[in-house]
């Protein structure tokens, strides 16, 4: 995983709540099996005007062009702006995927949905929660200059923008911890191997129908 | 001694340790798998050179993506074929237990755990999948995961995690007939909304939840995700024993005797505390009807569609906007008359015997509206299956004028042939009815399997209660 330290971008406001994760990657791309090339169908049924199929060349459809992602003025940012319950519905971590290979590195929002805010975190995408009124302020910001732009520090847990100042957030200090480093959560577990064993005994003692199968 | 909730108990009975900073690794007694957010978790494994930890705590069956015509044709889509064949693949590989696409034990993942006894009482449960909290209605703490998560039980056998904050939906009353537990759920998204149950889980308790079915607990806890909860939990009863009773992975004999003592203690203590608490009367309740691009927009079958003027807060109110448009309703619709193109009974939400019981109860003697194009029972399982083919259910449908399918998720998410076309609007026991879901352009109406029922025979939605007289 790609570690996160700092981000400068512009943002790319999504003015809309409860965006769900159908909506970010509709399900007929959920049939590779891979973790990359998701990032030409992100918000496919938005930001085209016909449908997609996987393996289609993709330049041939047509664009929605009132649909903000398809604003070239937007292309460069690596900051998605967005509203309430981010990311909500089923847990396609192709989700991720698919923001991460479009470019972007960073979501803030007022609140996420559960899963969604976990999957960010196995990929090196920052969630980030502000309050209503400088998320507000940041849609203001952007929706009137494309390149607007503000930087996240992750170690200082700040988004400095012009004209809004340093908006604090909060994040789990273990989260912070592996992104800042980009740790494999595999890896740290594994430095437990004895106690999860240990703790596979105890359990064989008190719940032994557990295991009848193994 | 403190009281404790159910979540704590199943909570702390499998934390292995915690870290100063309070995340718990937390471990994983059931790991169900399924062919679309395997791929890469499996991939992942093979790269590190590692192998799953505990090779007997999982299940795998295809089901996302399967057909539900033609079994035995090759699948006419090739990829949806290769995601088929990897997960045999990589079951092969691992040497991990499966249920491959033609075994009549084959269905969908939440349907065929319980069925199958793999999901029991004071278990933890993950799938990649976020319907998982489905397995919560026996008592255990069960909720989806992404694909790094399914690659870290896999070799782990644990998760990191932190404890979530508790809520506490009490619902009481009697539930009128031809209303069901869909509805209580419904109206439970409508009225907290769908970021209602963010960071919680959900116990769902009181006299109308006691008395339901394990089945149509199940049909509960497994929209508690749609709240916004990871997880949905019902304590044990004798409902839950006896569900268990007899299924091919349950315990039998002495060892049956010790796991019932010990999953009886599987409810909250008197007095246990909870972060928030909702209380919803199931005796007022009319059968519930979706009626916008969100579950939490929802209006009893004898109501009208909202009016977003009406909508104080702009930003729904906007949303309300786009979902009137999206959908093709105006505001003030009576949603009685609103008129059906196509019918899907099934899903890991309502697809059941119970719930194929219900639906025949009201088609039978009956034939669907000239204005229905199609209209098909997907059951959960290959058993559900054979157990309504033994009763004759499937009689009755086909009599009607439905098609009857093999099991899977088919129209639920339409990764399948099984879809919408644009501008389609759909009676559906689903659980989601976000834009695209069923099918680009395709409009989805969240119902109970009588209500989806009774929507083919009127070719409008049309009150269940009235064919329960």
């Amino acid at each position: 995983m790609e570690a996160f330290t700092k981000l400068t971008s512009s943002l790319l406001p999504l003015d809309r709540p409860n965006v769900d994760t159908d909506a970010i990657i509709p399900k007929q791309y959920l049939k590779s099996v891979k973790k990359s090339g998701f990032g030409i169908n992100l918000f496919d049924d938005w930001r085209y005007l016909d449908p997609g199929e996987p393996d289609q060349d993709n330049s041939q459809r047509r664009l929605d062009k009132d649909f903000i992602l398809n604003n070239d003025q937007y292309k460069n940012a690596q900051i998605l702006l967005a509203r309430d319950n981010y990311g909500c519905g089923s847990s396609r971590e192709h989700a991720v995927w698919a923001m991460l290979d479009y470019g972007f590195r960073a979501v803030i929002s007022t609140s996420f949905a559960d899963i969604f805010f976990s999957n960010c975190f196995k990929n090196g995408m920052l969630p980030i929660v502000l309050k209503k009124s400088e998320v507000d302020k940041l849609f203001e910001a952007s929706l009137n200059d494309p390149d607007y732009s503000i930087s996240i520090d992750l170690e200082k847990q700040q988004v400095v923008a012009d004209g809004i100042g340093s908006c604090q957030f909060d994040i789990d200090e273990f989260l912070k911890h592996c992104m800042l480093n980009g740790l494999d959560e595999i890896g740290i577990t594994l430095q437990y191997e004895d106690k999860i064993h240990a703790y596979e005994e105890r359990l064989k003692q008190s719940s032994p129908w557990l295991f009848a199968h193994d | 001694m403190t009281a404790l909730s159910l979540y704590d108990k199943l909570w702390n009975s499998h934390v292995v340790h915690t870290q100063d900073d309070g995340t718990s690794l937390i471990y994983i007694d059931r790991h169900l798998v399924h062919e679309v957010t395997s791929p890469q978790a499996f991939e992942g494994l093979r790269l590190a050179g590692r192998v799953p930890w505990r090779k007997a705590s999982i299940l795998a069956v295809p089901d996302h993506n399967v057909p539900t015509t033609d079994r035995d044709k090759e699948i006419a889509d090739p990829v949806s074929r290769k995601q088929l064949q990897a997960l045999d693949q990589n079951c092969d590989f691992f040497a991990l237990q499966k249920f491959e696409m033609n075994d009549p034990r084959q269905g969908i993942v939440h349907v065929i755990g319980p069925e199958q006894g793999a999901s029991l009482p004071g278990m933890t449960i993950v799938c990649g999948d976020s319907h998982t909290s489905t397995h919560g209605a026996l008592a255990a703490l069960s909720f989806g995961i992404g694909t790094s998560e399914v690659e870290h039980v896999l070799a782990t056998q644990c998760l990191l995690l932190r404890k979530t904050k508790s809520m506490r939906v009490n619902v009481s009353g009697a539930l009128p007939k031809g209303v069901y537990s869909k509805d209580i759920v419904l109206a439970l998204i409508a009225k907290i909304g769908t970021a209602g149950g963010n960071g919680h889980t959900i116990e769902f308790c009181g006299e109308t939840i006691e008395k339901l079915s394990i089945e149509a607990r199940m049909t509960i806890c497994n929209m508690s995700i749609e709240a916004g909860a990871r997880a949905g939990v019902i304590g044990v009863d004798d409902k839950t024993i006896e569900y268990i009773a007899g299924r091919p992975f349950a315990p039998k004999d002495a060892m049956w005797d010790a796991a019932v003592k010990s999953w009886r203690q599987l409810v909250s203590d008197e007095g246990a505390n909870f972060d928030s608490t909702v209380d919803l009367d199931a005796s007022q309740l009319s059968p519930q009807v979706s009626w916008g691009t969100s579950p939490e927009m929802v209006v009893p079958v004898d109501g009208v569609v909202p009016d977003p003027d009406q909508e104080p807060n702009a930003t729904k109110a906007e949303g309300m906007r786009n979902a009137l448009t999206y959908m093709g309703l105006t505001p003030g619709q009576a949603v009685n008359q609103i008129n059906i193109d196509k019918i899907f009974i099934g899903s890991c939400t309502n697809s059941r015997i119970e719930d194929l019981r219900v639906a025949a109860q009201v088609v039978k003697g009956k034939t669907l509206a000239s204005n229905i194009k199609l209209a098909i029972i997907v059951p959960g399982s290959g058993l559900v299956k054979r157990q309504a083919e033994q009763e004759g259910l499937d009689q009755i449908f086909k009599a009607a004028g439905f098609e009857w399918r093999d099991p899977g998720c088919s129209m639920c998410l339409g990764m399948n042939a099984d879809q919408l076309e644009s501008g389609e609007r759909c009676a559906s026991t689903s659980n989601r009815n976000f834009e695209g879901r069923q099918g680009q352009g395709g409009r989805t109406h969240l119902v109970s399997p009588a209500m989806a029922a009774a929507a083919g025979i009127a070719g409008h939605f049309d009150d269940a209660r009235k064919y329960f007289n």
